[in-house]
């Protein structure tokens, strides 16, 4: 039966998370690139919203949320017919069901799009245009589908409130298998040409995923409003969090150290969002924060991968955290659907799960990304010329400067 | 005729060009720059990570004046844009052969 309010709600929760990739995470990652490449980093968020757009219905939907093929991929191809759509999803009851689906397409777009950040001021536009459907179909589509969509996670009592694992997981290991695979940037010094785009990008992204985790409620009541409130006080723990850090280690805090924290608290509260109370958000976020820093500011120079902007430093392992939060965290009185709570509750089912999710998506993603991004690279290359990288990619790829100041 | 080459703190353009006014000193180029001194430029965080910023951005005033003005000049630059901290800037005398107003064609102590 559907409902006006959730209807009215969900509306709104896809416009927001709309607006987290264009303009919030185009807005956010620009920020932190070089004058020379602003604006193909923003293209590269900007065109994996277009392509993903038009993926999602021609096959991504169906796969993903249509029936199931023993645990591993949907069995409905396309979604392509309106009048198909307006049936009620089995998942979103009283919505109509091309909004569960324009809205799920939302968390599509925006994975992609995060993905652009560990191999910005580098990669082939082409390239990546091409590295786009291929890593939604082989990547994104079937990791949904085990979590979400009915698949053998799902059924193995995998919880993940709004993408922990499918948005921030994915995101950040695939960034993290396409960094190495591409290779370091030959200057990887991060200095962000302007900060007050990140801002804006941060404010943008923090807005949106009211309508990422609340709407992930699927409708307008108590649960939507439990998961913005500790999408909100997971944020700003995270924020405090990594300003504590900076402070500790560097002696003063930085606007880009909060922004950064900010992200991770809202990344580590995404899976959770619907499952635990206001002070495990808290906990999530700030942990997330000191995790996340530890992971951009000592784990990468040891290692030596070029993720340019921290996608799996910041998403990836925000994505662990939150899973795993849920195990530990998880309420069963919150959220009906839950069957069973974390590891407070006294049981160990959920948080056993949790890790077989987290452990599984990271195997999936790292393997099947760096393989389709070495047979990107060997077929066409993935990567600019050294001089277009010299000299910036505005310019050399699209014949376009961001500053025209004389 | 002499050229002054002052290269200040961007924050300290305004009272610079406020001083010369009153000493009389109305033409002057400036531009941006960047550089760096001694102290090889600063170290800036981004995530927890330290990055050295050496070159830093400047502010450039260029003077021609006459050279019985030159001391003024200097005194001036001098005082209103020194905070005592690393990073004031310097100052460049450089003696310069003739100067041509190109609107009119006059040359060298009329030109300036």
């Amino acid at each position: 039966m559907l409902n006006s309010g959730d209807t009215a709600w969900m509306l709104i929760s896809t416009a927001l998370v709309i607006l987290m990739t264009i303009p919030g995470v185009a807005m956010f990652y620009s920020g932190l690139t070089k004058r020379e490449n602003v604006l193909n980093t923003i293209f590269l968020s900007f065109v994996s919203f277009g392509v993903v757009s038009l993926l999602w219905f021609l096959f991504g939907y169906g796969l993903i949320f249509g029936g199931d093929i023993s645990g591993i991929i949907g069995s409905q191809i396309s979604s392509i017919s309106l009048t198909a759509l307006n049936s009620a999803s089995e998942y979103a009851p009283t919505i109509p069901g091309g909004l569960f689906a324009i809205f799920q397409m939302t968390f599509a777009a925006i994975t992609v799009a995060l993905i652009s950040g560990a191999v910005v001021e580098r990669i082939r536009f082409s390239s990546w245009i091409i590295f786009i459907p291929l890593w939604f179909t082989f990547v994104y589509v079937p990791v949904a589908h085990w979590v979400w969509g009915g698949g053998f996670l799902q059924n193995l009592g995998v919880y993940d409130f709004a993408g922990g694992l499918v948005v921030h997981l994915t995101s950040g290991i695939a960034a993290l298998a396409l960094a190495l695979v591409i290779g370091p940037r030959y200057d990887q010094k991060l200095m962000p040409h302007h900060l007050g785009y990140s801002v804006i990008g941060t404010g943008l992204l923090w807005f949106g995923w009211f309508g990422f985790n609340a709407g992930s409620a699927l409708s307008a009541g108590n649960l939507a409003t439990d998961a913005m409130i500790v999408t909100n006080t997971s944020a700003a723990a995270g924020m405090l969090g990594w300003m504590l850090m900076d402070r500790i280690k560097t002696g003063k805090p930085t606007l880009l150290g909060a922004l950064s924290g900010a992200v991770a608290g809202l990344a580590s509260i995404t899976p959770a969002a619907g499952f635990v109370d206001i002070g495990a958000s808290i906990f999530i976020g700030f942990l997330a924060a000191v995790i996340c820093y530890l992971a951009v500011s000592w784990l990468k120079p040891l290692l030596g991968y070029d993720d340019a902007l921290d996608v799996f430093g910041i998403h990836g392992v925000s994505g662990v955290i939150g899973t795993i939060g849920v195990g530990l965290f998880a309420i069963p009185s919150l959220n009906p659907a839950l069957s069973g709570g974390g590891l407070i509750t006294g049981s160990t089912a959920l948080f056993t799960s949790q890790v077989i999710g987290v452990v599984t998506v990271v195997i999936y993603t790292f393997t099947v990304t760096y393989i389709l991004a070495s047979l990107l690279k060997k077929w066409r290359g993935l990567r600019v010329e050294r001089e277009d990288e010299i000299q910036g990619l505005d310019i050399n790829l699209h014949e376009e400067t961001g500053y025209r100041l004389t | 005729m002499k050229r002054i080459t002052a290269i200040i703190r961007r924050e300290k353009l305004e009272d610079v060009k406020d001083a010369l006014e009153l000493v009389g000193i109305h033409g002057m180029t400036v531009s941006d720059v960047r550089g760096r001194g001694q102290q090889m430029g600063i170290r800036e965080s981004y995530r927890g990570m330290d990055y050295c910023v050496d070159l830093i951005p400047k502010v450039q005033i260029e003077v021609v004046v006459d050279s019985e003005d030159l001391e003024k000049v200097i005194e001036t630059v001098t005082e209103n844009a020194r905070t005592g901290d690393i990073g004031d800037g310097k100052i460049f005398i450089t003696d310069v052969l003739d100067v041509v107003r190109i609107r009119t064609g006059e040359r060298g102590k009329k030109a300036i």
